[in-house]
């Protein structure tokens, strides 16, 4: 179908509209359609989630800096810039990894960050941490973000980044 | 692989006896949940991925819950025959792309159970889901609940002292509980009281969607209620508060529906018998307009205007004359336009046979 706007495009966007109890249908091309002011559902989808669920994690005090969005989780190399890109964690570790970031962002969400609901124990007993073996990408990542730490002078960061190193290298060398 | 194998097609809630079920469709709760010691679906290989759906699979065999169930892997089906699971609210658009962007190496898999059901590896491990016939928040999570606690079992989940559940997105974190009410809503639309509705509904804590869930249009006067948050309140709380709401907006609608029978009739007569009219008549319709006036001649039985047309009829129709349903049906691509003759064929035959067994 062609754009009745235009009548060049494909129409993909079809407005259906009630007016004075007339409905009337316009079959617009997305351009036509931007045009007039619709809202269509590709420039919905082509905002990030991880963008709102970023900016939602703003201004609450805990902003990561440049070095810290590069931060793996400890236990699947997941960064918080990953999270800003695609709305998703990696794994539940992340939550321990980026907890100061997500309690603020939790709280922004949900309005509070204590769960109410049911509690829950693996198998009857207490649910032990999840113990995720450590993955050579994740190495990879903190030796990547130890050297912009280092580049950024930001010490702090960059002793705690050479520690994780030191015992995932152990780790690794043990086992 | 044959959906027919499905017991009751998953349909069950097309019946209709559910609380309300002239104005609300259905009601469905799902849990996310996710296993301790893998990562999230988004970030795992296919190995991973293959590893969650075993385990999964191990436990779920041995769930009474889910006793005379089955199991549909989506690598096994092909594109049309996911979107029919998609039309029928089996599978989430996300399951069924991930299918789709991974062929042959998805693992995404859903389980069915009477009305329950889960999803694997999701955005989340599973998905938990039940869905009921009409108003049933209640009675649909007493039944998820025992799921989860079978399933939460045998499976280690991801659990945090503070946080609850933990969730891929951290928009379900906590009890990872999202319950949600299909909703069909004319007479507030035709009033225009609608957008004052929606309005009100995210200044209490609710959201609402189209017929297929987030991201989706409304279509045919359709609406989808659901909580917006899922932590920092019990699943008890959650289920009330959109309990409440959701019965306050039922309330203006069947006022809505006064209000146009007192000062409209003649309109809304009108109305409900064209749609009536083309829906028994036409040779060619759109899957919009086929909405589009279901939801008239659906307004038309609430109101008692058109006799011995039965609700499950409507919902039979609102499932099966979906694209991916009848392009199922005649082994044809869901965006074929030959669709349309199907559809309105489909329609007449349906709305025949029913007339034609009224006394």
């Amino acid at each position: 179908m062609q754009c009745e706007n235009c009548r060049e495009r494909e129409a993909v966007i079809h407005l259906t509209q009630i007016v004075d109890n007339t409905v009337t249908t316009m079959h617009l091309c997305e351009p036509c359609a931007a045009e007039k002011g619709v809202e269509t559902g590709s420039s919905v989808a082509k905002f990030p989630l991880g963008d709102f669920l970023a900016s939602l994690g703003k201004s609450g005090g805990s902003e990561p800096t440049e070095a810290g969005l590069d931060t793996p989780c400890r236990a699947c190399g997941a960064t918080l810039r990953d999270f800003r890109q695609s709305g998703r964690l990696g794994c539940a570790e992340c939550y321990a990894s980026f907890e100061s970031h997500l309690r603020d962002l939790l709280r922004r969400l949900h309005g509070s960050t204590r769960h109410l609901g049911e509690g829950y124990a693996a198998g009857g007993v207490r649910a032990e941490a999840p113990t995720l073996t450590p993955r050579e990408p994740a190495l990879d990542d903190l030796r990547e973000a130890l050297r912009r730490a280092v580049e950024t002078e930001n010490f702090e960061l960059a002793a705690e980044l050479r520690d994780r190193i030191r015992v995932l290298e152990q780790a690794w060398t043990s086992s | 692989m044959d959906l027919q194998l499905i017991p009751d097609g998953g349909l069950g809630w097309l019946e209709a006896s559910g609380p309300l079920a002239h104005i609300v469709l259905s009601t469905r709760i799902r849990l996310a949940r996710n296993v301790t010691s893998a990562v999230f679906t988004g970030r795992a290989s296919a190995d991973e991925r293959r590893a969650v759906l075993d385990a999964v699979d191990a436990a779920w065999s041995a769930c009474p819950s889910a006793r005379g169930g089955m199991r549909i892997l989506l690598d096994d089906l092909d594109a049309t025959e996911r979107e029919v699971l998609h039309e029928r609210h089996l599978v989430s658009k996300e399951l069924m792309a991930s299918a789709g962007a991974r062929p042959g190496r998805s693992a995404a898999a859903v389980y069915l159970a009477g009305s329950l059901g889960a999803m694997v590896n999701e955005e989340d491990h599973l998905r938990l889901q039940t869905l009921q016939s009409g108003f049933a928040l209640q009675g649909a999570y007493a039944a998820l609940e025992r799921l989860d606690a079978e399933l939460g079992a045998a499976l280690p989940f991801a659990f945090h002292h503070e946080f609850g559940y933990l969730t891929a997105c951290p928009t379900n974190a906590g009890t990872g509980l999202r319950a949600s009410v299909l909703i069909h809503l004319p007479g507030l639309v035709l009033t225009k009281e609608i957008s004052k509705v929606l309005q009100g509904l995210a200044q209490v804590g609710l959201t609402f969607r189209g017929l297929y869930g987030e991201g989706s249009e409304v279509v045919g006067n359709f609406f989808q209620l659901s909580n917006q948050t899922t932590l920092g309140k019990s699943e008890e709380e959650l289920l009330d508060h959109l309990g409440k709401i959701v019965r306050q907006v039922v309330s203006y609608e069947e006022q809505a529906r006064q209000v146009l029978r007192r000062d409209a009739p003649t309109i809304i007569e009108d109305k409900v018998w064209r749609a009536y009219g083309l829906l028994r008549h036409a040779r060619s319709l759109s899957f919009e307009e086929a909405m589009n006036l279901l939801s008239g001649v659906r307004l038309g039985v609430g109101l008692k205007l058109i006799p011995g047309l039965s609700v499950y009829t409507l919902n039979k129709l609102l499932i099966f004359a979906q694209p991916a349903h009848l392009a199922a049906l005649e082994a044809r691509s869901p965006n074929d336009p030959e669709l349309r003759a199907t559809r309105a064929s489909y329609v007449r035959r349906v709305l025949d046979e029913e007339a034609a067994a009224r006394p």
